[in-house]
């Protein structure tokens, strides 16, 4: 057999590509380029609710939206190491998102206005992800499946506290429903949007598919996403804004409305309201740890050069 | 290569021992500036939520491994060994617990 077809077979047999097998160059770059966005995306969504966490509402909270936003850092981690296996280097990853070459999910460009916000994206923006990323876990690329099911144990935790926390702010005051129904309109749209253009669009969708990289289409996820959710919107008493939203007993699906996809177009190419903000409090973290990462690497190797020497 | 993709941290391979009894088990890599400084990001990274009771982290470099095209020279030879496995020898049914 040549290599392509050693290549194709395993794909075809379902099983996992790993990072020493010959691989098509094109399937390379893809993997490289998923996992380096979705890396990113894990990095830049510790800001969004890092702004929350010394201000959280009590020592609880803090506790958790901290430990939640450690595992996000961890997530990004998980996923670099796994981008490393293909060739990448890290530290050119990060250069690339800081300058703009590679992307991170547009989720993240919006602002976190009230506490509120937090719970709401535990419940949406996770949720949505969870939706993602558990078909990631059969991923054709072995070390990226295997880091998916390293993160997808943790998700849950992720959701749930989202949702607990919306559910306390409804059994509080008027003021407090108000800004539980306020943070929903906001993250709706922006949520469904995480699952990428709609399939017409989405010229890559058919080679990931074949390459198994990827399981289900955008729209296939998104509906998934959208059923989940709706009776988890009842069951909090908040209304998601979209007055197209039905159940359709035909389809067995709820029907909903059409995302702004020009919004969505918008933002990815970097006019969202907080691209600008994100990108740059990314680069001035990395500028700012350089001499801590220098210090570390001569202390290391004054150490190293000391015990050769004894 | 840059300048400054040499000044990166050095990667290590980090094993976890998921509990007493079982072997330490591949996880995954991270970098670190040295073995002690890997230690604990692994603890950091890897075992947030009692994912183990031991860590060994090893340099990556130090790391020797078959290649996917090594199959034939270093895993086919055993299977013309065949008198390595307890089926190829035949025993009556009546003989008990063998
Ligand atoms: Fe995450
Ligand atoms: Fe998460």
């Amino acid at each position: 057999m040549t290599t392509e077809q050693v290549f194709a077979s395993t794909i075809e047999r379902d099983q996992r590509v790993e990072p020493r097998d010959w691989m098509p160059d094109g399937y390379r770059r893809t993997m490289i380029r998923q996992i380096a966005q979705h890396a990113h995306s894990e990095i830049i969504g510790m800001q969004p609710e890092g702004e929350w966490i010394t201000r959280a509402p009590s020592l609880r909270r803090k506790a958790i939206l901290l430990a939640k936003v450690q595992d996000e850092a961890g997530h990004g981690l998980y996923l670099y190491s796994a981008a490393e296996t293909l060739g990448a280097d890290r530290g050119d990853l990060t250069r690339r998102l800081i300058e703009g070459r590679q992307k991170y999910s547009s989720i993240f460009n919006y602002p976190t206005r009230t506490f509120a916000d937090v719970g709401v994206i535990g419940w949406l923006v996770d949720g949505a992800a969870i939706c993602n990323q558990v078909p990631l876990c059969r991923s054709s690329y072995g070390p990226y499946a295997r880091a998916m099911i390293r993160i997808c144990k943790e998700e849950s935790f992720h959701q749930r506290q989202g949702y607990e926390l919306l559910m306390t702010m409804m059994r509080g005051t008027p003021e407090q429903r108000a800004m539980v129904q306020d943070a929903t309109d906001r993250w709706w749209w922006p949520s469904l949007m995480m699952f990428g253009p709609p399939d017409a669009d989405s010229p890559n969708t058919a080679q990931s598919m074949a390459w198994k990289v990827k399981r289900h289409t955008n729209d296939e996820l998104r509906q998934r996403f959208v059923d989940m959710t709706v009776p988890q919107a009842e069951a909090l008493g908040v209304t998601l804004p979209d007055p197209e939203l039905a159940w359709n007993a035909e389809r067995g699906h709820y029907d909903f409305g059409t995302p702004d996809w020009a919004e969505l177009k918008r933002v990815i190419s970097g006019d969202g309201p907080l691209n600008a903000q994100r990108i740059a409090h990314r680069r001035r973290a990395d500028e700012e740890g350089a001499w801590v990462r220098e210090a570390a690497a001569a202390h290391a190797a004054k150490r190293a050069t000391g015990r050769a020497a004894t | 290569m840059t300048e400054q993709i040499r000044h990166e941290w050095p990667l290590f391979e980090v094993f976890v021992r998921a509990k007493r009894g079982l072997n330490h088990v591949h996880v995954g890599s991270l970098r670190a500036a040295d073995h002690r400084m890997a230690l604990h990001h692994a603890r950091d990274l890897y075992t947030r939520r009692n994912e183990g009771v031991s860590i060994w982290v090893v340099r990556s470099d130090d790391v020797a491994s078959s290649g996917p095209g090594d199959k034939e020279a270093f895993f086919e030879p055993s299977a013309d060994k065949a008198y390595r496995h307890p089926t190829y020898y035949a025993i009556p049914d009546s003989v008990p617990h063998i």
